[in-house]
């Protein structure tokens, strides 16, 4: 009985949903205002911040098009158009829970946070304030290990991710490898992906030693007396989770001085530069693109329209912080097209043949509320550029995938990456209340 | 041994770029009275200013060689620019408010020329790496080094000299050291301080042009070099005592080689070990290494 109800009210609603997405529908959704904050000055807009935003932008101009490929073609959310307000996530920390005080006033829901610093700030904020807030980039896994937010999601699987499958594809490729040093920036994200990667691969391989670890400070420049250091070392292998100018001029300065002669080197965060370093990334170089996205991103209609919107607007391939930000939106517009459902659904009276029509205009023109779409968002899982996004960690706020690894090889002067394997999810990231940590410690087992 | 030699090459190339860009920062100290926070903006916009005309350069085809000339070009230009915009447009409505006032102004001019630069050469990183490749390599106890940081140590040297020789050597030295000293008296005997002032500054800017420009080839220049530097310069030019040539240089060696030894020996104190240097200069002689003795007015 209750299902032969449900059925009904599904077609009730899938036929309302039609009927009011029909032009001639006179009640137009208000549109959707979304707080995109990301760096647009500062080390990191360049290679990250500015490339999110103009993928935001790109994604938003199609979707209120009705452009993108199913199952995201309809058009905005859920038929509504969506607005974008974006701020500068540069300052440092203080600034930003100001900046987000101020944003959250105007907008209907925040997406951002390229930094981790700036993640771990807004998050309890984002809670105070009670504002649906979408962690886009950052990477730490602190958020959703040490915190429990109702309000806070992140659409991108956390940093364990990225060191864990960095020392499984090198031990895949590189058997041998008895030594490893490394040179990360001495800052959250550069000392976690070191730290993550030394205890993994201190499980996987045991008797593998660790010769030095240089942190030079964020935004150094200067690495003369780190690549003598590292020269001297004579390792085996090289880790680096440096990004930006900080990775472009440690290549710059390292290259000359035969220092990836004589080890072999793993850039984790290294995709969003082969393009731009070309002949400057040695042949055989490992790199990751922190998840399946950029030459990593599984072939498909998603990915091909995200190409060509972004091609189009910035002349250029995206890199990982398009497809982060893609994840971000669509999984935020999948969410609210689900709790619009949903309520359109309950709008139906139940058996009731007048009413209908008013009713479901009612709950189309409101669109859900905040709570009904984080009700949908929890658990949800998505289809992106990058894959299918599954939000299982975090109590369901914490999205998760399989990811990625490749070895650099240059053909006819382009850089190409060869040899790319892949990692399931349950390999690269720990199960549901494990802290990173802990599970890289138990031997990173499935649960 | 092999870790030694290691840590004094690298320390004093180190020493060399620090050198060239917190010189110029103690002559206008020296000189102006005024801790200009604009000067990183300026070793930036000597930078950016490299990678455009040096990229140009290349992109018509002439003799990579002749990159050098642009990176000499980018400083001079930058500085005669800049120099006497930011001196004459702004400063010198400014002379007689207090020294705090001052770094403000200045510190208001790096912000402008922060934007200023990401509205000319955006937000991408930009490189010219030519000429760091271009001279060689040398090796040295299994080390393999870039001729291109013998250039720096070369330059570095012949700007401490050059320095040394106009303050001690020249009539227009006298005159500086004359407005060094008191600037009342000296304007009252008929130097024209103003000029002095507009002369000192534009060498200043050009010194961290001339920094910039000479760093562009080895690094990715980008948004945020600019504060990364001053800070840095801010601390040598602490150390060897505001004002003080020789201080400057004293400072950037001891940075250098303490940074050097930090990388090698104890990476984790790396970070940490240029203002330990600092501090402990600072509690045992709180004017720096290199003080000049105040007189007291009466």
């Amino acid at each position: 009985m209750k299902s032969w109800t449900t059925l009904l009210r599904r077609v009730a609603a899938g036929a309302a949903v039609a009927l009011l997405c029909a032009p001639a529908f006179a009640q137009q959704p208000k549109p959707i205002k979304i707080g995109f904050v990301t760096f647009l000055s500062g080390p990191a807009s360049g290679p990250f911040g500015v490339p999110a935003k103009v993928a935001a932008e790109a994604i938003v101009e199609s979707l209120n098009g009705g452009k993108a490929p199913a199952p995201h073609n309809t058009k905005g959310f859920g038929g509504a158009p969506v607005e974008l307000v974006v701020i500068d996530e540069a300052g440092g920390t203080t600034k930003q829970v100001t900046e987000y005080r101020n944003l959250v006033q105007s907008v209907d829901f925040v997406i951002g946070y390229i930094s981790s610093g700036d993640c771990l700030a807004i998050a309890p904020v984002a809670e105070e304030v009670k504002k649906l807030t979408v962690l886009f980039d950052c990477g730490t896994p602190r958020v959703f290990e040490e915190g429990s937010y109702k309000y806070v999601f992140r659409t991108r699987p956390h940093a364990t991710m990225d060191a864990v499958a960095a020392a499984l594809y090198l031990l895949d490729t590189h058997p041998n490898v008895k030594n490893f040093a490394g040179i990360n920036q001495n800052y959250a994200w550069g000392q976690d992906s070191w730290n993550d990667f030394t205890l993994a691969m201190s499980v996987l391989k045991p008797d593998v030693k660790v010769t030095t670890s240089q942190m030079p400070k964020f935004g150094a420049g200067q690495y003369g007396a780190e690549i003598s250091a590292l020269i001297q070392s004579n390792s085996d292998v090289i880790h680096s989770s440096l990004w930006g100018g900080d990775l472009e001029a440690f290549m710059m300065q390292a290259g000359p001085r035969d220092l990836f002669k004589k080890s072999q080197l793993i850039l984790v965060a290294g995709e969003p530069y082969l393009h731009r370093l070309g002949g400057a990334i040695p042949d055989g170089t490992i790199v990751g693109a922190r998840g399946t996205h950029g030459v990593f991103a599984p072939d498909s209609p998603l990915n091909d329209w995200l190409k060509e919107i972004y091609r189009a607007k910035a002349g250029t391939e995206p890199t990982y912080p398009a497809y982060s930000a893609a994840n971000a939106i669509l999984g935020l517009k999948a969410a609210y097209e689900k709790a619009k459902v949903a309520k359109l659904q309950k709008s139906i009276p139940m058996g009731a043949n007048k009413g209908v029509k008013e009713e479901t205009q009612k709950a189309y023109a409101a669109g859900p509320d905040q709570d009904e779409i984080i009700a949908a968002f929890e658990g949800l899982i998505f289809s992106s550029p990058s894959g299918r996004m599954a939000m299982s960690l975090g109590k369901g706020h914490q999205a998760v995938s399989g990811t990625a690894y490749g070895t650099t090889k240059l053909v006819s002067g382009k850089v190409t990456v060869t040899n790319i394997k892949r990692y399931p999810i349950e390999k690269v990231q720990p199960p549901e209340g494990m802290t990173s940590a802990d599970w890289i410690k138990g031997g990173m087992k499935a649960k | 041994m092999q870790e030694v030699l290691a840590i004094l090459i690298d320390g004093i190339t180190y020493a060399s770029w620090l050198f060239i860009i917190a010189v110029g920062l103690t002559l206008v100290y020296g000189v102006m009275k005024i801790l200009n926070v604009a000067h990183g903006s300026l070793y930036a916009l000597g930078a950016y200013a490299a990678t455009s005309l040096g990229g140009y350069w290349l992109a018509h085809g002439y003799p990579p060689v002749g990159t050098y000339g642009m990176l000499a070009l980018a400083a001079i230009a930058v500085g005669l620019v800049a120099g006497p915009l930011i001196e004459r447009g702004l400063l010198r409505r400014m002379y007689g408010n207090e020294e705090v006032v001052l770094v403000l102004i200045t510190y208001a001019v790096f912000l402008i020329l922060e934007d200023l630069s990401k509205l000319l050469w955006g937000v991408d990183p930009l490189s010219i790496p030519e000429p760091y490749s271009l001279l060689g390599n040398f090796e040295i106890g299994g080390l393999v080094y870039p001729n291109y940081n013998l250039l720096l140590l070369a330059v570095s040297l012949l700007v401490g000299a050059a320095l040394a020789l106009v303050l001690n050597g020249t009539r227009q030295g006298k005159i500086l050291q004359a407005v060094i000293h008191d600037r009342e008296m000296s304007a009252a005997v008929g130097i024209n301080v103003s000029r002095v002032y507009l002369v000192t500054f534009t060498v200043g800017a050009m010194l961290a042009a001339m920094g910039g420009a000479l760093t562009a080839p080895s690094i990715a220049v980008q948004p945020g070099i600019s504060a990364d530097t001053i800070v840095l310069a801010f601390a040598v030019v602490v150390i060897g005592g505001l004002g003080s040539l020789g201080g400057a240089a004293l400072g950037a060696v001891l940075v250098g080689l303490v940074r050097a030894w930090a990388v090698h020996k104890w990476p984790e104190v790396e970070l940490f070990s240029v203002y330990a240097v600092m501090a402990l200069v600072l509690i045992l002689r709180p004017k720096g290494l290199f003080a000049v003795p105040e007189a007291r007015k009466i």
